[in-house]
């Protein structure tokens, strides 16, 4: 029987044949974290010991609330920035680079068969390049930045295969909300999810990263692309140190393989308040909405921002919302500043911040009323979770984003292009 | 350890075993453990005896990723969570915390609340008045957090051996 992608990368960091269900203790690649580093230095100093184990290992990315909105929050800041000094941690970056996944991604970490964890559940976005990359929780990351080791269970794996030719204005966010919609919140728990099929390989990077992004949405422990030429192509010039490629055998064994056509897939909106409440555009179309959020980890790629400049340019958003834009990085910031996408989406009437998480998770700026409603390219729509507790979020694609942002109202992308 | 099964459905969410409202306000153990499932069954803070264990049915411990969910149960002196299958985040919290969790859908079909049931992790054994029920043992990291009551504890000792600390 071979291995899957998962399995093969845990054989090799314990030196032996693995398979699903086995627990293994391992010593990860990289380490990512970010403003929560205080809460984990605390954990750390707890432990006892003077010096982290491997200082190169960690990655810490300052982006949950950027520039700091208070006193408190500049005070995290703070720590952190101390202790990276104190530690000698080379890989720091601070507040004006960017989120995390999208910062990690563009410094050559996320690399082909590296074992990555991160304090942060959408650390899965690595998978992209063929990474086995998983969230964890503080305590763990405090330890590991003393011990260099960690435990994990050898994840099953649930296979995607996809096929056919997405529709113009139809978006890989649509995919991943579809795919969701029909296993659930709970469909991978645990499990690794692979992405492969025809439709797949088609797929641009920064479209690859928004499905890894959202496998945290249906439980995933990881989720991976088998790197092709166009991830290589990408990581050129980027990658940090040298790499392996690493796929599934052809005998692997997956504990479900489901097979989806996307030549015939709408556009689709998840509904407030769980990320598995899916609906296609159509049947929610003409709802209502406050204010649109173009951005973040899931959504605010050089891509993303095109697809909104298709349909803003020269045009105004609807007097009846706010739209706010929110590059992923430094790097699609200055391009898209370059191309002068971002003075179009200004004129438009949207407002540009700086690369960051804050409105995502309700922490920095961009702020819900009671009774409000969001309509956003982000990966959670939890009650409550940009704003008042009365507050609603849908999430959708750019393009269905950008159109319904014409509107004021959300509306099918399709005819917009 | 013997104790007494207490035995509970599908998706039993962080909420339910522990409220969101107290997670910035019971910050000690024994608070915690009076707060334990009280939104699902509110006779199970009150009669829990140590020893006792959980046994549920699938998805348990999904929602938040709070570590109180996991430390509120330990704090009552539950020695073992039972289920079909556990959230991912719960399950590493649960172990990172000292609290073992055990996937043993076998034992979930037969066992009732109220049955007699003894954790042997060592020989990966649940033994109980309806029968005995095998899973595979945990590997010996996982026994020495487990034992050490939690991660943070187990590394400051494994850091201790190592002389490091």
């Amino acid at each position: 029987m071979g291995q899957t992608l998962s399995e093969k990368i845990l054989s090799r960091k314990v030196g032996r044949q693995v398979k699903a269900n086995e627990v293994v203790t391992v010593s990860p690649d990289y380490i990512l974290s970010h403003d929560n580093s205080a809460a984990i230095i605390q954990e750390f100093k707890e432990i006892g010991l003077k010096k982290v184990a491997a200082p190169e290992k960690i990655v810490i990315v300052l982006d949950h609330v950027v520039p700091a909105a208070s006193e408190k929050h500049a005070l995290n800041h703070k720590i952190i920035r101390e202790f990276v000094e104190e530690q000698k941690i080379p890989h720091f970056f601070d507040i004006d680079a960017g989120v995390c996944h999208q910062v990690f991604s563009e410094q050559g970490f996320a690399l082909p068969g590296l074992l990555i964890v991160g304090s942060d559940s959408h650390t899965t976005t690595y998978g992209a390049f063929g990474a086995m990359a998983i969230g964890i929780g503080r305590t763990e990351t405090a330890s590991i930045w003393a011990t260099d080791e960690i435990w994990l269970r050898v994840p099953e794996t649930i296979k995607f295969v996809l096929k056919g030719k997405l529709q113009l204005g139809v978006m890989s966010k649509d995919v991943i909300l579809r795919l969701i919609g029909d296993v659930g919140a709970e469909g991978a728990n645990y499990k690794a999810v692979e992405f492969s099929g025809e439709a797949s390989s088609s797929l641009s990077i920064d479209s690859r990263m928004v499905m890894t992004n959202m496998a945290a949405e249906m439980g995933a422990k990881n989720g991976y692309f088998e790197p092709d030429d166009l991830c290589l192509d990408w990581l050129k010039n980027r990658a940090k140190k040298e790499f392996e490629i690493i796929h599934s055998d052809p005998d692997a064994h997956y504990e479900a393989i489901y097979e989806y056509d996307l030549s015939n897939l709408e556009p689709q909106v998840a509904c407030p308040h769980s990320v598995d409440n899916v609906k296609p555009v159509t049947e929610v179309a003409g709802t209502i909405f406050h204010q649109a959020l173009l951005g973040t980890c899931t959504n605010g790629r050089l891509e993303d921002l095109e697809i909104a400049v298709k349909i803003l340019e020269g045009k105004k958003i609807s007097r009846r919302i706010r739209m706010l834009v929110l590059p992923a990085s430094k790097e699609v910031y200055l391009e898209a500043l370059k191309r002068g996408w971002l003075a179009i989406l200004y004129e438009a009437g949207a407002v540009i911040l700086n690369p960051g998480c804050g409105p995502c998770l309700g922490a920095h700026m961009g702020i819900l009323a009671p009774g409000e409603v969001a309509l956003s390219t982000a990966n959670r729509n939890f009650k409550g979770r940009m704003g008042s507790r009365d507050s609603a979020i849908y999430l959708a694609s750019p393009a269905t984003l950008a159109a319904s942002a014409l509107e004021g109202k959300i509306v099918d992308p399709r005819s917009y292009l | 350890m013997k104790g007494k099964v207490w035995k509970y459905g599908d998706n039993i969410n962080t909420d339910v075993l522990f409220p969101g409202k107290y997670t910035y306000t019971l910050m000690s153990p024994e608070e915690m453990a009076k707060h334990a499932l009280e939104d699902l069954d509110p006779d199970f803070a009150s009669q829990v005896k140590p020893g006792d264990v959980i046994v549920a049915g699938r998805n348990f411990g999904c929602g938040s990723s709070r570590e109180q969910a996991a430390a509120c149960l330990k704090a009552a002196g539950v020695q073992a969570v039972v289920a079909r299958s556990f959230a991912r985040i719960y399950y590493r919290n649960a172990i990172n915390l000292g609290l073992p969790v055990i996937q043993c859908p076998e034992a979930v079909d037969v066992l009732e609340k109220g049955d007699e049931i003894e954790v042997d992790l060592a020989a990966g054994e649940i033994r109980s008045s309806k029968g005995n029920f095998s899973f595979p043992p945990f590997p010996d990291s996982v026994i020495g957090i487990l034992k050490a009551g939690g991660l943070i504890a187990y590394t400051r000792e494994k850091l201790k051996e190592k002389g490091v600390l």
